[in-house]
């Protein structure tokens, strides 16, 4: 029985899937809590159709779809960012643009790569079965200095989350770390793409936050509670889809959404 | 701290300021000066928050100077000196999860820099600020569960926490009842008085704060009045302001 259990790690890419698979479970709360508490949800869903601009630029050049969807949402967060504080159109408006925009860029380029492949499938939806070694490499590096950046400047971030004026009164150069947190959001995006997919990445970035902001508690333990969550539903979405041979980012999501549907439930029951 | 009365702090001069066409502030002068207790009164529309902001430098001006200690706002980088407590209905998240300490933290993070975390010395500030205030016993309740003069007493620890030179008030009790409001003026009269900060308070209630300010300003779009709440009391100012029969209610017991 036990011997049946640990089978499972007997597969490299099963292991390859849970490191990089945990890695951005852990990076995907620290991006999602600023996202959630600035009302930002919809960036996550912006960058990551312009991402799937880049996998296309990649399918079709034959470099790797995952550089090549960093490329494009790095810049194209960038020039949200622009967009949006330059207060010539409304916040949302620039991202539906960009998100349209995009997946039409996007659907075009697919057709010019001879249409939709078992490949651009696990782009869309996320597959530990293709994650590359290269993948991995890229995932590891840049979870780890997302990570790292993120809890050096929570100290601004959680300020100006909480109260941009007084943040800015207080000297903390805002647009520099608004910049900064677009780009690093960016980046958590591209990478979490080969393991949860396109179209999923923003409930892993929202969900686990939203569950753990049920608990009402201070800044601190509402981030840990999400880490919680996130993590074991990366584990156990990713050993699931093993089993029943289903796409990873599928079953994640659908863990987390029973986690946040079991402590909504008790919360009621125990009217807190 | 050391106060160094009478020597200007805030300096103000000729500022104007427009949004698109339209003049909020009309050739503004005037200073500011260490220890004062300032009011800035003016009807609703007269441009009291956005002179406010403007010295803050959340607006850019449109033409004239603002010098914070004697800097130019355009080279001024020492912003700790300078403490905000802003006007909260509008922009706090009820929901927001954060616990009162960490509010009260947040008033320190400008004194970092990057890649500083917050020391013993730092947290035995925030509880001191928190202390003054009297909600250190609330520290760890979520700040969006207090009542309103809570909070606000929270956002004025958070301003202490920067252990500021001058602290700006934007309509601080809008929102709070009566009697709060007064615990409210007694602990920033304290402040002014024991503490020796310096307070500019923005608020349009002018009976109440013309009790409790010893300066006022009073805007309407140009500077209408500068000067002691004596002078203001006794000239006719406020008839030309708010319309004839404006009376004062004295609210000191």
């Amino acid at each position: 029985m036990l011997e049946s259990m640990f089978e499972i790690f007997h597969y490299g890419f099963i292991v390859r899937g849970l490191e990089a698979g945990l890695l951005i479970g852990a990076v995907a709360p620290l991006i999602g809590i600023f996202l959630v508490l600035r009302r930002y949800s919809l960036i996550a869903d912006t960058l990551s159709h312009v991402s799937l601009a880049g996998v296309a630029i990649g399918l079709l050049t034959g470099i790797n779809p995952l550089f090549t969807a960093l490329g494009a949402s790095l810049i194209s967060s960038v020039a949200i960012e622009r967009l949006r504080t330059s207060k010539k159109i409304y916040g949302e408006s620039a991202l539906s643009i960009f998100l349209s925009g995009s997946l039409a860029l996007a659907v075009m380029l697919i057709g010019l790569a001879h249409g939709f492949t078992v490949d651009l499938f696990s782009y869309l939806f996320g597959s530990i079965v293709t994650v590359r070694q290269t993948d991995i490499y890229l995932i590891i590096i840049l979870g780890i200095i997302v990570a790292i950046l993120l809890m050096i400047f929570y100290k601004e971030m959680i300020y100006i989350s909480f109260d941009e004026e007084a943040a800015r009164v207080s000297g903390i150069r805002v647009n520099l770390f608004n910049t900064l947190f677009i780009m690093l959001a960016a980046a958590a995006i591209a990478i979490a793409i080969p393991i949860i997919g396109i179209l999923l990445i923003s409930a892993l970035l929202v969900l686990p936050v939203v569950t753990a902001l049920q608990f009402k508690k201070g800044f601190i333990r509402t981030l840990v509670w999400a880490e919680v969550i996130s993590l074991i539903s990366v584990l156990a979405g990713i050993i699931i889809s093993f089993y029943l041979n289903v796409s990873s980012g599928a079953v994640i999501v659908l863990v987390m959404l029973a986690i946040f549907g079991m402590i909504l439930t008790v919360k009621n029951f125990l009217k807190i | 701290m050391s106060v160094e009365k009478n020597k200007n702090i805030i300096e103000v001069e000729d500022l104007s300021f427009s949004y698109g066409s339209t003049l909020v502030l009309k050739n503004v002068s005037f200073a500011i000066r260490e220890g004062e207790y300032l009011g800035v009164i003016g009807p609703n529309g007269s441009g009291k928050t956005t002179l406010l902001k403007v010295i803050l430098g959340l607006f850019k001006p449109t033409a004239g100077t603002v010098k914070l200690f004697g800097q130019p706002l355009e080279s001024f980088r020492d912003w700790s000196k300078i403490g905000y407590v802003p006007q909260k209905a509008i922009n706090f998240d009820p929901l927001f999860p954060a616990t009162v300490y960490e509010v009260a933290s947040m008033g320190r993070f400008g004194k970092k820099n990057f890649f500083r975390g917050l020391n013993q010395n730092d947290h035995k500030i925030i509880r001191q600020a928190l202390n003054q205030v009297e909600m250190l016993d609330h520290k760890d309740r979520l700040i969006g569960d207090l009542s309103g003069g809570q909070q606000q007493r929270v956002f004025i620890a958070r301003a202490l926490a920067g252990e500021p030179r001058v602290i700006f008030l934007d309509e601080p009790t809008v929102g709070v009842d009566v009697k709060t409001q007064e615990q409210f003026y007694e602990l920033l009269r304290w402040f002014n008085q024991d503490l020796g900060l310096t307070l500019v308070l923005v608020s349009h209630d002018v009976d109440v704060i013309a009790n409790e300010v010893t300066e006022l300003i009073c805007m309407n779009q140009t500077l209408v009045f500068h000067g002691t709440t004596k002078e203001f009391i006794h000239g006719d100012y406020l008839d030309n302001l708010y319309g004839k029969n404006t009376r004062f209610i004295s609210h000191r017991h």
